[in-house]
């Protein structure tokens, strides 16, 4: 391609003023970006009304789009159905024959378990969902793991709630818009849930890592005990998230923990419910945008 | 300079060149425009658990400097560049700094390879997102996040892959904001 002729200045001193101005213009938009990240990594709540603002002006882009994903997946499900449904419908008929057995089991445990609380005067308070909503964006192009949610402030969301899908846990309502808010999903690097395995009580932190993925890391160091394919629940410890919501399964083991796959990728939820702050110990840390990694905040 | 559009007008607008000017809103407009939506899209069209998506924004505003390079005046990157933190994620401001910085280097790059080919514009353009995509990492590391360099390999990847085609998206904007549909008196 040729060179436009008309941004040489030769001897015209116009252009070459209006020139240095360009320049000078563009040096001083650098530094304005370096003023205003310094301001936001101060103080991260300063941005998060006009980002509110922002995210409500193409709600109905994000929506739509949610739909269409939905719609999307549906199509292909459709396809993928046709093609795979004989050996499907073979796996699914001995699924179901070994859960319905498994089911009864459960049932009976978690008649017992009534019977159990009721013998020791515990009083089951259970937790109402705030709202149930669309997963409308993410920041799908930054290493920051953040969501939005169609739901805020006037729907009764507030910072600190969990958020889940009917699969796991998804994230934590970060900062709560008027209309929206902004979650931080359990793969951003800066979210930490203290989780159990769900089968016993081994403690641990998972930590994301960015890509999908956790790092399960254990709190009482000594023998690896984990294996592939473990499932860890929320431990509640913190009192930030309620116990028993899956999180994640191992899928390879670390010197000092796990690696682990998210149980509920957000990619694949349709509906997430935002649940209220468990009212369980520790108030103060739910304030704290990331719970201590203290042994004995952890200690089931 | 404005080069007569060779996009073809099927219709009432057909045949009707003469005596017509290009929309000035519509030629600047466009270009701000498709820029914004290319910050946005990249946010709403998937839900991701890992970076994966291209910044279209960067993407869009880097072929733009490239294609029509005089036309986004030095300063774009500032009002450009607020859109893109608003939906981004990034720490505020981490847009502001790297387009502005964008804006600089391609016009040095300019004046130092005034004959370029596609070829070079990609390769310019690739090192320029790579380095870009870097950028915003450590940017929001030095956030409080401590993100692996490797998670953004295939980000980086897929935004040089999907380049020239933003790029054919932007030279057919670019022949749709010159359609002469204002009648002169």
């Amino acid at each position: 391609m040729a060179p436009p002729a008309n941004r040489r200045s030769g001897h015209s001193r116009r252009a070459q003023y209006s020139s240095f101005f360009g320049y000078l213009a563009g040096v001083l938009g650098a530094l304005v970006g370096i003023v205003l990240l310094i301001l936001s990594i101060r103080n991260p709540d300063l941005f998060s009304e006009p980002r509110a603002v922002a995210s409500a002006a193409v709600e109905p882009a994000g929506v739509a789009s949610s739909r269409t994903r939905e719609a999307g997946r549906d199509v292909f499900s459709v396809v993928e159905g046709y093609v795979l449904a004989g050996i499907r419908y073979d796996k699914l008929s001995r699924e179901l024959a070994l859960t319905r057995a498994q089911l009864a089991e459960t049932q009976a445990i978690k008649a017992e378990n009534r019977r159990l609380k009721r013998l020791l005067g515990i009083t089951e308070t259970e937790l109402k969902p705030i709202a149930v909503t669309r997963l409308i964006a993410s920041t799908a192009a930054s290493s920051r793991r953040f969501a939005t949610v169609a739901v805020g402030r006037n729907q009764g969301i507030a910072n600190g709630m969990p958020v889940r899908s009917q699969l796991g846990l998804v994230g934590r309502v970060l900062q709560a818009g008027p209309g929206n808010s902004r979650v931080l999903l359990i793969t951003d690097t800066q979210s930490l849930v203290p989780v159990r395995r769900a089968r016993d009580d081994v403690a641990a932190f998972a930590q994301g890592r960015g890509d999908g993925t956790l790092v399960v890391r254990l709190i009482s160091l000594g023998i690896n005990p984990l294996r592939k394919g473990d499932v860890f629940v929320t431990s509640g410890a913190g009192g930030l998230y309620r116990t028993g919501i899956p999180v994640a399964v191992v899928t390879s083991l670390t010197a000092d923990g796990a690696r682990a796959r998210v149980l509920s990728d957000p990619a694949a939820t349709d509906y997430v419910i935002v649940e209220p702050i468990s009212a369980r110990p520790a108030p103060e840390s739910s304030a704290a945008p990331v719970p201590a990694p203290s042994p004995e905040a952890a200690a089931p | 300079m404005i080069l007569p559009p060779r996009i073809r007008v099927r219709g009432r607008m057909a045949g009707q060149r003469i005596n017509r000017a290009p929309s000035p809103v519509l030629a600047v407009g466009l270009v701000w425009l498709s820029i914004a939506l290319g910050s946005i899209l990249s946010t709403i069209l998937v839900i991701t658990s890992a970076p994966l998506m291209p910044p279209l924004g960067f993407l869009t505003y880097l072929a733009w400097r490239q294609l029509r390079p005089g036309l986004l005046p030095m300063w774009a990157g500032l009002p450009l560049g607020v859109v893109d933190d608003l939906y981004s994620g990034q720490p505020f401001g981490s847009a502001v700094l790297l387009w502005s910085i964008t804006a600089i280097v391609l016009d040095i790059v300019e004046t130092r390879f005034p004959w370029r080919d596609f070829a070079t514009e990609w390769l310019v353009a690739a090192a320029m997102t790579a380095t870009y995509a870097v950028a915003c990492l450590s940017l929001a590391n030095l956030d409080s996040a401590s993100t692996p360099l490797l998670t953004i390999v295939p980000q980086i990847i897929a935004s040089i892959l999907v380049y020239p085609l933003v790029c054919r998206l932007v030279a057919l904007i670019d022949r749709l904001r010159l359609v002469p549909i204002m009648e002169l008196d």
